[in-house]
């Protein structure tokens, strides 16, 4: 663990404090891209350490937040077929659909199974070669490559039974997206590193150009989100905007060329609806032509699919930083982890969970919310 | 079917969404502590259900006895440091020992499923029986059931046991007051990595072996040095976090922990570090936590430190008058949070 302490270590943290506290002058808004980053800076309290004038905009980046109702609805109900072994990221089990979520499913007889890996679907698929075998795939550039490499494989194994239920998403057209959304009150970014990791940096100096903001390619630990706010601030503090890796150790500027040709092998630019914002376009990746046949849309053909969203919800406006958390009426009340409106309540990395499991200091749980287990 | 009213349960209540069982109601979590509190408990009514103890405190003839009961429905039933077997003894040889009991009789019930082999049940049975042996206890009563094949996962087992409680030993939340000490025993989340390791086959680097031990000599050795132990928990299903929420709402006193100073092996941390999981959430089957008055509490850690089940030992935070009923951490870089009682199991994220 010597290496995740170094990324820890409180003396190192408090300089870079210090540096950040030196160096900020005015009021600043960043936004963190990445929902491990805001899952990182609530769980370790770096928000309350930093200076007033530097505040946190939660950004959209947690793949479970932003994948739409429809396709959660068509999941639920792809997985609910007797034919089907129905296999996802263990985070997305607990997602509302309109009427359920996966581990209903699971509990009225679908076989929905937590894997750890895509490609462990394909060997599920291997091994029941009379079962349609579903992977559920979602998420940002990261994990769209290994995906991308497991439809891939399929095809090279010719392995009729698999498919993806793809509604994978892309960084650079969200922040595209809330820099040009009105009441936008976002004056830098912190880039996500794993993203940047797989697709460079070559998307982000057009963006920091055209909106005049720093982005700063950061990390998850403690002290490389500091770093990033420290190279922020200064960006900003000088009035420059450029696009800056605070992540030298697992980011280049060509990101990862394997994993790009891959994606582009298999996947295609097309419009996307994130869950609570809307479509924005180019923002995702489906299937190309080629591979179509392993799409579980067109091999399943579900449709007539009407969702439902609870009103009080305003997950919306979390994503894009227009509200925190808790300035949502429904925060902690009618929304909790066990109740919740949105994915933001419900996903680890989500901004709702994070301020709710993590900043409640000074409320009362409720009797259900802190009961003794036999 | 029975029909259950649920139109006069306060809101929040999950059962109103989830009109089955889902996994989660066996997590140790929020979710089981409703499944017990809004449909075992009213069904069966009880003072001491109502305590809701690992273990209860019952009187018989004048006799202060503990009494506890626990299934075990682990897979892989092997697993790197033990069984489904041992696990069951040590399980429920534990609860006992959280009320400061030596457990005396153990009950064992088997049900097999159909086509398991003979072989399997036999290593079952020989590891519960070493088990009860090195843990001074005698499995005095049994039953064994069989269920078709697909009905089940091979070998589940039920346990329950009987200990005497010391005089003097009176070990419940309620005892807890500001000012006492939390100690735990010593490295957590051994036993929940070591379970995922082999069940989902995933490599850490290096074979991580579950912690599963029984603790009733560590607790007589802590006991020795004063009875007045405030209260112990085995920190099992739900992790250190769930123990120390269920402490906190118990005694409707707050609990303020050092981050920092809960002891994670690096091979438990770099393993939730890659999955995304708390390691305060990740259960263990050979860990206490204990509260100790504070004037009592570096003579009780030195007796700790000297059992060999104890070794680890480390003061982790202390009762606080503030925040009643809820569990604080001092994060490492000077901030705070919320532990909160988990919703069921946690899950791994997606990235």
């Amino acid at each position: 663990m010597k290496y995740l302490d170094e990324f820890q270590n409180p003396e190192l943290a408090r300089r870079l404090l210090d540096d950040i506290r030196s160096t900020v002058t005015r009021p600043w808004a960043l936004m963190e891209v990445c929902g491990g980053q805001t899952h990182t800076i609530i769980r370790h309290g770096i928000d309350q350490l930093l200076p007033d004038q530097v505040e946190l905009i939660h950004g959209p980046g947690c793949p479970v937040c932003v994948t739409p109702l429809e396709v959660i609805d068509k999941a639920l109900e792809i997985a609910a077929r007797p034919e089907v072994i129905f296999c996802s990221f263990g985070d997305m089990l607990r997602v509302p659909g309109s009427d359920r979520d996966l581990f209903q499913v699971r509990s009225r007889g679908g076989d929905v199974r937590v894997v750890y890996s895509p490609l462990d679907a394909l060997k599920i698929a291997q091994q029941h070669p009379d079962r349609e075998v579903v992977f559920f795939g979602i998420g940002f550039e990261t994990t769209a490559p290994p995906n991308a490499m497991t439809v891939y494989q399929a095809r090279k194994l010719g392995i009729p039974n698999f498919s993806l239920l793809v509604s994978h998403v892309r960084v650079p057209p969200a922040i595209e997206a809330i820099m040009t959304s009105p009441g936008c009150r976002v004056q830098a970014f912190l880039a996500a590193g794993h993203v940047c990791s797989v697709m460079g940096m070559e998307e982000y100096p057009e963006l920091a150009a055209r909106h005049r903001v720093p982005i700063v390619v950061t990390g998850f630990e403690p002290l490389d989100i500091l770093e990033g706010i420290r190279r922020t601030v200064r960006q900003l503090e000088r009035g420059e905007h450029t696009v800056d890796n605070a992540y030298p150790r697992a980011v280049r500027s060509e990101g990862n060329p394997a994993a790009r040709a891959m994606l582009a092998d298999v996947f295609e630019v097309t419009d996307r609806s994130w869950r609570g914002i809307g479509t924005i376009p180019a923002s995702g990746w489906r299937l190309s032509e080629r591979y179509r046949d392993y799409d579980a849309e067109h091999r399943f053909s579900v449709g007539g699919i009407t969702t439902k969203e609870p009103a009080a919800c305003r997950s919306g406006e979390v994503l894009q930083g227009f509200i925190k958390p808790h300035e949502c009426e429904a925060f902690g009340t009618l929304c909790t982890p066990r109740t919740p409106l949105g994915a933001t309540m419900v996903s680890s990395e989500g901004a709702c969970a994070a301020y709710y499991l993590y900043r409640r200091l000074g409320t009362t749980p409720t009797p259900q919310e802190a009961s003794p287990v036999v | 079917m029975p029909t259950v009213d649920i139109s006069g349960w306060t809101c929040p209540t999950p059962l109103r969404d989830q009109p089955r069982v889902v996994m989660g109601h066996g997590g140790g979590g929020a979710l089981s502590a409703e499944l017990v509190q809004q449909i075992f408990a009213p069904a069966f009514g009880g003072e001491i259900l109502a305590q809701l103890g690992d273990s209860a405190a019952v009187s018989l003839g004048g006799v202060r006895l503990a009494f506890s009961t626990d299934s075990y429905v682990v897979r892989p039933l092997f697993f790197p440091g033990g069984c489904i077997g041992d696990l069951a003894v040590n399980g429920t040889v534990n609860d006992l020992a959280m009320s400061g009991a030596q457990a005396a009789y153990l009950s064992c019930g088997f049900i097999l499923e159909e086509g398991v082999e003979m072989p399997v049940v036999a290593g079952v049975a020989d590891a519960m029986g070493a088990a009860a042996r090195a843990a001074g206890v005698e499995v005095a009563t049994g039953d064994t059931k069989v269920v078709e094949a697909g009905h089940g996962d091979g070998v589940y087992l039920n346990t329950a046991g009987i200990g005497l409680i010391p005089a003097g030993v009176d070990l419940r939340p309620q005892r807890v007051t500001p000012g006492d000490v939390v100690i735990v025993s010593g490295d957590i989340g051994l036993h929940g990595v070591a379970i995922m390791s082999v069940r989902e086959g995933l490599e850490f680097g290096v074979e991580i072996e579950s912690d599963c031990a029984a603790l009733g000599g560590l607790v007589e050795t802590m006991l020795a040095v004063t009875p007045d132990l405030h209260v112990l928990r085995d920190p099992t299903r739900g992790g250190l976090a769930a123990a120390l929420c269920e402490i906190a709402t118990a005694s409707c006193t707050g609990i303020v922990i050092q981050e920092r100073a809960i002891p994670v092996p690096p091979a438990v941390a770099n393993a939730c570090a890659i999955l995304g999981l708390d390691p305060m959430y990740v259960a263990n089957e050979g860990k206490l936590v204990a509260f100790v008055p504070r004037e009592h509490a570096d003579a009780v850690l030195d007796a700790m430190r000297a059992h060999p089940l104890g070794a680890g030992a480390a003061i982790i935070g202390e009762a606080v008058a503030t925040h009643p009923g809820m569990v604080v951490a001092s994060t490492p870089l000077g901030g705070t949070r919320v532990v909160d009682l988990p919703l069921g199991e946690q899950l791994p994220r997606i990235c």
